[in-house]
This record gives C-alpha cells, sequence and structure tokens, in this order.
C-alpha cells in the first residue's frame, strides 16, 4: 500500500506520519504541517473547531493522493486530518510525500495541500472572543 | 419521494440540523432540490457558494435523484 489517509478526533502524530512513507528507494520526504494560528487579519482566534464529512472527505483524499501518485514520480503518499476542537499551535492536517528525486516530492506536497483545501469536504470555524465564523462560507 | 439531506458547516447553522427530510416529485434534479432548498431556506442563497453531493461524489445539477441516496449539501470547504 502507498498511499494512507486518515480522518482523525485524536491528535495527530507527525512522526508516524514521516514513518509511513520512508522507504529505502526515496531519497527525499516532503512534510507539509498545518498548524492553527492565533490571528486571522488581526483579530485574536482563540480556537478552530474542524468537521469533516467524514465518508466523502476519505474518499476525496484518496483520489487526491492518486492524483498525485499519477502526475508526479513519487512513491509514497500520507494525508491525516484531525477534526474537532484544536487551540492555537495544534496541528490540523499533516501531508507527507516520498519520492526517489525531490522535485516531484515538493511539487506533489504542495498540490495535495492547495487541492486538499478546494475539494476535501472538511470546515472550520474560527472561534474569536467576541464571536465566530465559518472561514470561506460567506462573501 | 422522500430524501434526507445530510449539512456540514454554515449549512447545518442555516437548517438548524445536521439533517432534514425534504419531499420531493419522483426523478426530481439536483437543481430541482436546490431551488427548494433556497426557498425554505433562503440563507441558503447569501452564502459563497454551494454544492451537492450525492452518494459521496459532488453532483451536477442534472443529475436525476432517488429516494436511496445519500445526499448532503457542502458550503464552501476550508479544511487544512
Amino acid at each position: 500500500m502507498n498511499t494512507y489517509i486518515h480522518i482523525s478526533p485524536t491528535p495527530l502524530n507527525i512522526q508516524s506520519c514521516i514513518d509511513l512513507v520512508m522507504s529505502p528507494s526515496c531519497g527525499g520526504i516532503d512534510v507539509f504541517i498545518g498548524t492553527v494560528r492565533d490571528a486571522t487579519k488581526g483579530k485574536q482566534v482563540l480556537r478552530l473547531e474542524f468537521e469533516a464529512y467524514e465518508k466523502m472527505a476519505v474518499s476525496e483524499m484518496q483520489k487526491l493522493a492518486d492524483r498525485a501518485m499519477q502526475q508526479w514520480p513519487v512513491q509514497k503518499v500520507v494525508i491525516h486530518h484531525r477534526t474537532g476542537v484544536l487551540q492555537v499551535g495544534e496541528v490540523p492536517v499533516v501531508i507527507a510525500v516520498a519520492a526517489a528525486h525531490r522535485d516531484a516530492a515538493f511539487e506533489a506536497c504542495r498540490f495535495l495541500i492547495d487541492t486538499l483545501k478546494q475539494t476535501v469536504p472538511i470546515w472550520k470555524k474560527e472561534v474569536f472572543e467576541d464571536g465566530e465564523v465559518w472561514v470561506s462560507a460567506t462573501p | 419521494m422522500t430524501v434526507t439531506i445530510l449539512a456540514f458547516g454554515i449549512a447545518k447553522d442555516i437548517f438548524g440540523a445536521s439533517s432534514i427530510d425534504i419531499e420531493l416529485p419522483a426523478d426530481a434534479l439536483a437543481s430541482d432540490l436546490k431551488l427548494l432548498l433556497e426557498d425554505k431556506y433562503p440563507r441558503l442563497k447569501q452564502i459563497r457558494s454551494y454544492l451537492l453531493a450525492v452518494n459521496n461524489e459532488y453532483a451536477n445539477d442534472d443529475l436525476v435523484l432517488d429516494s436511496r441516496d445519500e445526499i448532503a449539501v457542502i458550503p464552501p470547504v476550508s479544511g487544512g
């Protein structure tokens, strides 16, 4: 198995994502770690709340991993996403890509996080001191 | 036919529930359901956009719906 997709309400293990893609035939691993930022447009964020349409999100993430494997000479792909309430500094997403050579790993990793943000049915709510807002939902 | 619509993110707030039942004519299209939902929940028209997913795939407007379909309203996603 060369792709590993997972959605979890518990903290993500970054090292285990790296271990999953580690391979003797790969010369490089590219890792993207998303972290909860403490502010949006200058406004302090208290926490984020992530919600997923889990079955479809897993299937969309699998499609992305398969596309990355087809488009670039990469050997292993991990996409792990967290759900639930996350505090500032916690990790909502980890993507790891292993390839024989680094160009493919960098490009595929960038494609995966950029496209995940556009197509995978997961939503985040930003909670501020004076209210909360579903990110990207309103014009 | 009665279909159950799952709602996520801001759609859940708009419906006031994580799922709702809607009565549709037989052979209704995805676009028919959208019009009905927008009529019943006008706030749906104020969000940036939304899509329907049918059986875990994004659906085109001309898709014919079935009472056994798993249907979901997908507001703009914001994972990552």
